[in-house]
């Protein structure tokens, strides 16, 4: 019998230097934390400590902001919009000539497959640079309102997800519109903003503009208490996104949330079935499953639902779980223990539940944090699996007989950020679309993203969008706004 | 890897074991080729009497084909990235699974003995080198190739039925069919009646396929789609079934004659084809892809889709073929390399027949 | 002769197209406010004093009122909207009579206001098939899809109508929130309720759906809180805690982010609030102050 075995085809780590230690980027420069207890990433593939990060006190948070203040008021708030662009335009090439090595980076620091930093974070991350900074001259032109201006210094919380990517969808837009940013990358994931600050210093980018301050959640609440901050920008849970929500209420600070999601990837019998099987596995596989927006709700009709299943666990017996950094590895790691140990409670509650579980049975590494890539069947809406995130490679098929039943349980949950539709039915597409409450919704495809492209939620999935004309709205303010 | 099929379909295994147990279809594996094949496609469709409008409304009912989607799962296959081990193995099987070609009106017995040649020795300076699986000429040429190969288990495949046009009365290409058989060839790649399929005649390309399998006698038959002028995909998978429900033993992209000829996701989808004919069947039929592959790069990318969307099984000659010729000398190049360690250039390449095909 | 003993209006509620008294029973006074040499407070009407429950059931209506309400073309309510602003104009009198009442103006100023009102309504019909175009769009994404943004209404909005400006500052805040498709339970000004049972009547004798509109009538701080935090709101727009007693905007603002509801804060700096000028042309602010952007994909092949 043959067998095409691959053989590892490992990217080289050569191509990033990594620090034993980091400091903190505030006015343009890497300066010592004040105090605060610096913490270590590692590699979750590996768990090897990849460096010492500093943690930000309250005290560096302020020196931030003031800093930020300060290139907003003398530098930034003032320069043309064509001056601005030409930074965001030279961010962008850098970023593309340093492509390889943050790929790199990220994967080691966050655990995704190379394959994936390489072909969708990091080009993502550059094109979102590239399109913010042509509006930068063009604000007047963005039906936004009359006289946009910025709105000072935006303090910005990323998640571990898309690290360096959730910076761009921050950043760009924001110093597009003519603000500074004191931006917080997730405490398991700091080094490619981190390198990141490099890329604003070989920019030549007024100091101050970008301020990088490493930390965990007492940091973010400094920067979401800060009295300096004008808007604030936060990509992650749900329940944090209503504690930022709370820290501003009677406050004029503005924000933008990107929350938490359980989106329905629906099924019908008409689907052109292999584009939705591979739909299905991009929608909750890709990046583990580590998605806002994934598609961790399986909704297919009735009638095909077992030939659907059968075909999406054939899939699911090719997918190559294991080392992030070789080439050919399809899901890598868990981004964190604690993550992995999310994941594996809700899983053990939906087969408590009663659910049916599948998994791909692959082998996984003996080191790092792992999970297989996992169905559960006959699920229902009511159990903890087809309610909760769990944000992991873990999908829950449901049926349905009718359009109008579809609807009505992809609707049947408080969060509101994705949805997917598979059918060959025109009409129907349109239809399901303008029933779905869903920021976002993917008709024969799946987890699309473009800086043009405007994302964000409905009900408790957060408010505000990022991307194309409508993110911008977020970072300014216009007429007689104060 | 150069052993070549039975000619009887052989036991196959059932699929992966995931899964709910499939409906089995009701007829044995051993017994579907001996059943008239008229009867075999009435039982398979479920209707008493084979009509135009009963193949219509089975292939019409086949599930679509997502242009975008599949051509991005085709590019996702593409990224794979086969070294060292992985690489040499399938460097050996792509060259095994080479139909190696000449069809051209200037073809000359002396042109295809040295094809049949180099089949035989694809590397006089590495013995070791696999020989394709065939040869494949015009039906006339047949003898000539016969005389170098004998038996020495290298096939030899003849186009057929008016190939590449295909315009032509049924008569002529049955003739033309029988023609190449009793010339001394194993295998007959016929091309179907595109005009028909797309002006919806369905009863006459399975007619076409069903006669020519019949005039094919022991030799296997492949059937040429000539995608090309199919156009869309969910034509290609529409003549997919239509020629394996017909008793195609392998369907086949291209004549070559015609751009684009063997495209990644064309394949995807007929590789997707046969997969699910396995399961709805218990049969297998082969894959042959045809022109246009001409790097080992571009061959091992086919051969990764193979793997993770047909599997395993079709990966022999006996199931998946490249039509190609200039094909095998960048694998021999890329072989060398891989004995050697240092790059090899085209004059370390004995090239018999170079051909632009 | 003597003259003849009016016949006078009941205020009462209006929730999903019917006039309910509260379901408590209660009802407060309301007072003419202090115009000229008149010294002491003229009695207007005993306004229904809406209690949380009567808020309630106000969602209930909103809630059940909003699927049709949004899935109606564009065209149909704009003209719907439109035919509120014809049935204002035939009950001008009584507006105008209430609104110099509440506010305490000149006949001709209060003329000038009712028309402003009238002229602010057409204005926001207006909008119904135009918001769409200006603010959706196709987006030109890298790649083989077709790639489309739109607004859509949030759903359910609370609104708290402006104290002072009780005319054409409720109009100014309701037309927004209803001509994209939203249902709104709307909190009348306190002191100033009477003009807003007067647009509800305008509303229940147009073409306007029971259910899209829903007033609430009574205490500003004793209702507002539980529309703040009611888990089925998706908005809530804080424009009338500006002037209301006892309302502090950012404890209504806090309990909203239980479940995340778009806040529109009251005009004003730092924790004041202050009623902004509703004669000031509006922009698109308190439309998409209200609308969600849904962008749609999908591929383009053969």
């Amino acid at each position: 019998m043959p067998t095409f075995e691959y053989a590892p085809a490992p990217e080289s780590r050569a191509v990033v230097d990594i620090a034993s230690s980091h400091g903190l980027f505030i006015g343009g420069e890497f300066v010592e934390a004040t105090g605060g207890k610096p913490f270590k990433t590692v590699n979750p593939a590996t768990e090897e400590v990849l460096s010492e990060v500093s943690e930000a006190t309250a005290d560096d948070v302020d020196a931030a902001v003031r800093a930020a203040r300060s290139a907003y008021t003398r530098v930034w708030s003032r320069m043309s919009g064509a001056d601005r662009g030409k930074y965001l335009y030279r961010i962008a090439r850098i970023l593309q000539e340093r492509a390889r090595e943050f790929a790199v980076l990220e994967t080691l620091d966050n655990g995704k497959p190379i394959k994936e930093s390489r072909d969708v974070d990091i080009p993502l991350v550059a094109a979102h640079f590239f399109y913010h900074a042509g509006w930068a001259d063009k604000l007047g032109y963005a039906a936004l309102g009359e006289n946009p201006r910025p709105l000072g210094v935006v303090g910005q919380v990323i998640p571990w997800n898309f690290p360096l990517l959730m910076l761009a969808w921050k950043v760009a837009p924001a110093l597009a519109c003519g603000n500074t940013v004191v931006l917080k990358p997730a405490e398991t994931t700091p080094l490619t903003a981190l390198l990141f600050a490099e890329v604003c210093q070989q920019a030549e980018l007024p100091p101050g503009v970008v301020n990088i301050v490493t930390g965990a959640g007492a940091t973010g609440q400094a920067i979401v208490d800060h009295p300096g901050i004008d808007k604030l920008a936060f990509t992650g849970s749900t329940n944090v996104g209503k504690m930022i929500a709370r820290s501003i209420a009677g406050t004029r600070k503005k924000a933008t949330l990107e929350l938490g999601g359980k989106g329905a990837n629906i099924i019908f019998d008409d689907a052109p079935v292999d584009q939705a099987v591979e739909g299905i596995v991009n929608g909750i596989f890709f990046n583990q499953g580590h998605v806002c927006c994934a598609g961790s709700r399986i909704l297919v009709q009735e009638n095909v639902a077992d030939e659907v299943v059968r075909r999406l666990k054939r899939r699911l017996t090719t997918l190559r779980v294991g080392d992030p950094m070789d080439k050919n590895t399809d899901v890598g790691a868990i981004n964190s223990r604690a993550q992995l140990t999310r994941i594996e409670e809700l899983t053990a509650a939906g087969a408590a539940e009663g659910a049916e579980r599948w998994d791909s049975g692959c082998e996984l590494p003996g080191t790092g944090f792992w999970f297989r890539p996992t169905v559960f069947t006959d699920v229902s809406q009511s159990h903890r699996i087809a309610q909760e995130e769990i944000f992991g490679p873990v999908v829950s098929v449901l049926t349905f007989r009718t359009p109008g039943e579809a609807v009505a349980k992809a609707n049947n949950t408080p969060y509101g950020l994705s949805a997917g539709i598979w059918t060959e039915k025109g009409s129907r597409i349109l239809w399901m679309a303008d029933q779905l409450r869903a920021g976002v919704v993917w008709a024969n495809t799946f987890n699309k993203f473009d800086p043009t492209s405007p994302f964000g939620g409905y009900k408790e999935s957060g408010y505000g969008r990022e991307g194309g004309r409508h993110g911008l709205e977020a970072y300014v303010k216009t007429g007689g706004d104060q | 890897m150069t052993g070549l099929a039975s000619r009887s379909r052989p036991e196959v295994p059932a699929p992966g074991s995931v899964g709910p147990p499939r409906r089995p279809y009701t007829l044995g594996v051993s017994t579907a080729t001996d059943l008239d094949p008229t009867a075999r496609a009435r039982d398979i469709l479920g209707v008493s009497r084979l009509t135009n409008s009963a193949l219509t409304g089975w292939l019409h009912g086949l599930p679509g084909v997502d242009q975008v989607g599949c051509e991005a799962r085709a590019a996702a296959l593409s990224t794979r990235s086969i070294k060292t081990t992985s690489k040499a193995w399938a460097i050996d099987t792509a060259i095994s699974m080479i139909d190696l070609t000449t069809l051209e009106g200037a073809d000359t017995p002396g042109k295809v003995r040295g094809l049949a040649t180099r089949a035989l020795v694809p590397d006089p300076s590495d013995l070791s080198t696999p020989s394709p699986a065939a040869v494949c000429v015009y039906g006339d040429m047949v003898p000539f190739a016969r005389e170098v190969i004998g038996d020495r288990g290298v096939n030899i495949a003849a186009v057929a039925t008016a190939f590449p046009s295909g315009r032509a009365s049924r008569a002529v290409k049955l003739a033309d069919t029988r023609d190449a058989v009793e010339n001394g060839a194993d295998e007959i790649d016929m091309v179907i009646d595109r005009g028909a399929f797309l002006a919806g005649d369905y009863l006459s390309v399975f007619r076409e396929i069903a006669e020519t399998k019949e005039a094919c006698g022991d030799a296997r038959l492949k059937v040429i789609m000539e995608t090309g002028e199919l156009v869309t995909y969910d034509n290609v998978r529409r003549a997919s079934w239509l020629s394996m429900l017909a008793g195609g033993d392998f369907i086949k992209t291209s004549t070559g004659k015609i751009s684009p000829a063997a495209t990644l996701p064309v394949t995807l989808v007929m590789l997707e084809a046969v997969r699910d004919w396995r399961d709805a069947t218990g049969e297998m039929v082969g894959v042959k892809p045809a022109g246009g592959i001409r790097t080992s790069k571009d061959a091992i990318k086919f051969l990764v889709t193979v793997s993770e969307v047909a599997g395993e099984d079709w990966l022999t000659n006996e199931w998946f073929r490249f039509g190609a010729s200039s094909l095998l000398n960048d694998l021999v190049l890329q072989r060398q390399k891989m004995t050697t360690g240092a790059y090899s250039g085209a004059d370390y390449v004995a090239d018999d027949a170079p051909s632009g095909y | 002769m003597s003259a003849r003993v009016d016949v006078r209006k009941t205020y009462k509620l209006y929730i999903g197209g019917k006039f309910p008294r509260s379901e408590s029973g209660r009802s407060y006074e309301v007072m003419a406010a202090p115009s000229g040499r008149r010294a002491t407070p003229r009695f207007l009407a005993n306004a229904a004093m809406g209690s949380r429950k009567d808020a309630r059931d106000a969602v209930v209506a909103a809630r059940k009122a909003q699927p049709g309400w949004a899935g109606a073309t564009a065209y149909n309510r704009g003209q719907v909207l439109y035919r509120v602003a014809e049935v204002m104009e035939g009950r001008r009198a009584q507006l105008v009579q209430d609104v110099r009442d509440s506010e305490g103006l000149t006949p001709a100023r209060a003329e000038a206001v009712v028309s402003a009102a009238i002229d602010r309504w057409v204005w926001y019909a207006g909008w119904s098939d135009k918001y769409a175009q200006v603010l959706g769009g196709l987006n030109p994404v890298a790649g083989p899809y077709f790639d489309i943004s739109a607004p859509e209404p949030t759903g359910v909005v609370a609104v708290l109508a402006p104290q002072a400006s009780s005319l054409l500052g409720l109009v100014s805040v309701v037309a927004p929130v209803v001509v994209s498709g939203n249902t709104c339970v709307v909190l009348a000004s306190e002191d100033r309720p009477l003009p807003a049972i007067d647009l509800a009547e305008c509303l229940a004798t147009s073409d306007v759906p029971g259910g899209v509109v829903n007033v609430v009538t009574g205490r500003t701080a004793e209702v507002a809180p539980w529309l703040a935090s009611h888990r089925d709101v998706n908005a809530i727009d804080l424009t009338g805690a500006a002037g209301a007693d006892g309302v502090e905007w950012g404890d209504l603002e806090l309990a909203a982010a239980d479940n995340l509801k778009r806040v529109l804060r009251p005009g004003g700096s730092g924790t004041e609030a202050v009623e902004p000028d509703f004669e000031a042309t509006p922009d698109l602010g308190r439309m998409t102050a209200f609308l969600e952007t849904k962008t749609v994909w999908h591929p383009k092949g053969r």
